[in-house]
């Protein structure tokens, strides 16, 4: 136990505890998306549309697979964020922890399997 | 989350009362093409899933993603994407308390809607 007022732990937090976390990280993502996102729509609009031969070279590039990875992260992080906000504006009590939960299970999910395929293909 | 028990509040006024605005429409737009573009993240994961397993699972994902409904799909998506992208730099200015003026904000929400497409076709053209 430090010691520390009551005040002073619960300040700067707000109501969830977590102070301004989560608007923090959709800033910081949403940035780091639009660094990359131009470049992605580009090579990835380049890719689609060959054959497996052409798509697995394609990915198979050290820069483009690190894009990739990059790409399906942070924009699945980005995605969960944002849809948890329009969960919680809509949707409450159990209905919305349900759907909160399932949208980060959802994201994870698509993550792993993004990252798997980009490894099978670029490794 | 602790939740209190139900209590009949007066709401403020809503949707169905206020007549469309430049501001409420492309903040409504940032949420929705954000929001829908999981459907373009699941193609996609699909798509790279089925090309590093087999020949045949490929072929299955490519045709979907290369049909004309996947074409559709695809170029609303990447219209999507654009927006969304325009209207995040829009909340970036306006976290700085920039832009808030009705008018300025109002002439950026057009500004993203017409650069949306504008970019959707020169990426369009790229690729």
């Amino acid at each position: 136990m430090r010691y520390l007022t009551a005040r002073k732990r619960a300040e700067g937090k707000g109501a969830a505890g977590t102070g301004t976390e989560h608007f923090w990280y959709m800033k910081m993502s949403g940035v780091g998306l639009a660094l990359i996102i131009p470049v992605f729509l580009v090579t990835f609009g380049r890719a689609i549309g060959g054959t497996r031969e052409e798509v697995l070279a394609t990915f198979a590039h050290p820069a483009m697979a690190i894009l990739t990875g990059l790409v399906i992260f942070f924009g699945l992080r980005h995605f969960a964020g944002g849809a948890q906000t329009m969960i919680e504006d809509y949707t409450h009590g159990s209905t919305r922890r349900a759907l909160v939960i399932f949208t980060t299970i959802l994201s994870y999910g698509l993550i792993a399997t993004g990252l798997f395929a980009l490894a099978k293909i670029a490794l | 989350m602790a939740e209190s028990t139900e209590v009949e509040r007066p709401l403020s006024p809503h949707l169905q009362i206020y007549r469309p605005q430049m501001t409420s429409i492309s903040s409504i737009l940032t949420r929705i093409t954000g929001n829908a573009l999981i459907v373009a993240a699941f193609l996609i994961v699909w798509w790279l899933l089925a090309a590093a397993t087999s020949e045949s699972y490929f072929a299955t994902a490519d045709a979907v993603l290369t049909s004309w409904f996947g074409d559709l799909v695809m170029t609303l998506s990447l219209w999507a994407v654009w927006y969304h992208y325009l209207a995040g730099l829009r909340h970036l200015y306006f976290d700085a308390g920039k832009g808030l003026e009705i008018e300025t904000a109002e002439r950026l929400g057009w500004a993203c809607i017409i650069g949306s497409v504008v970019l959707t076709v020169i990426t369009l053209f790229l690729v």
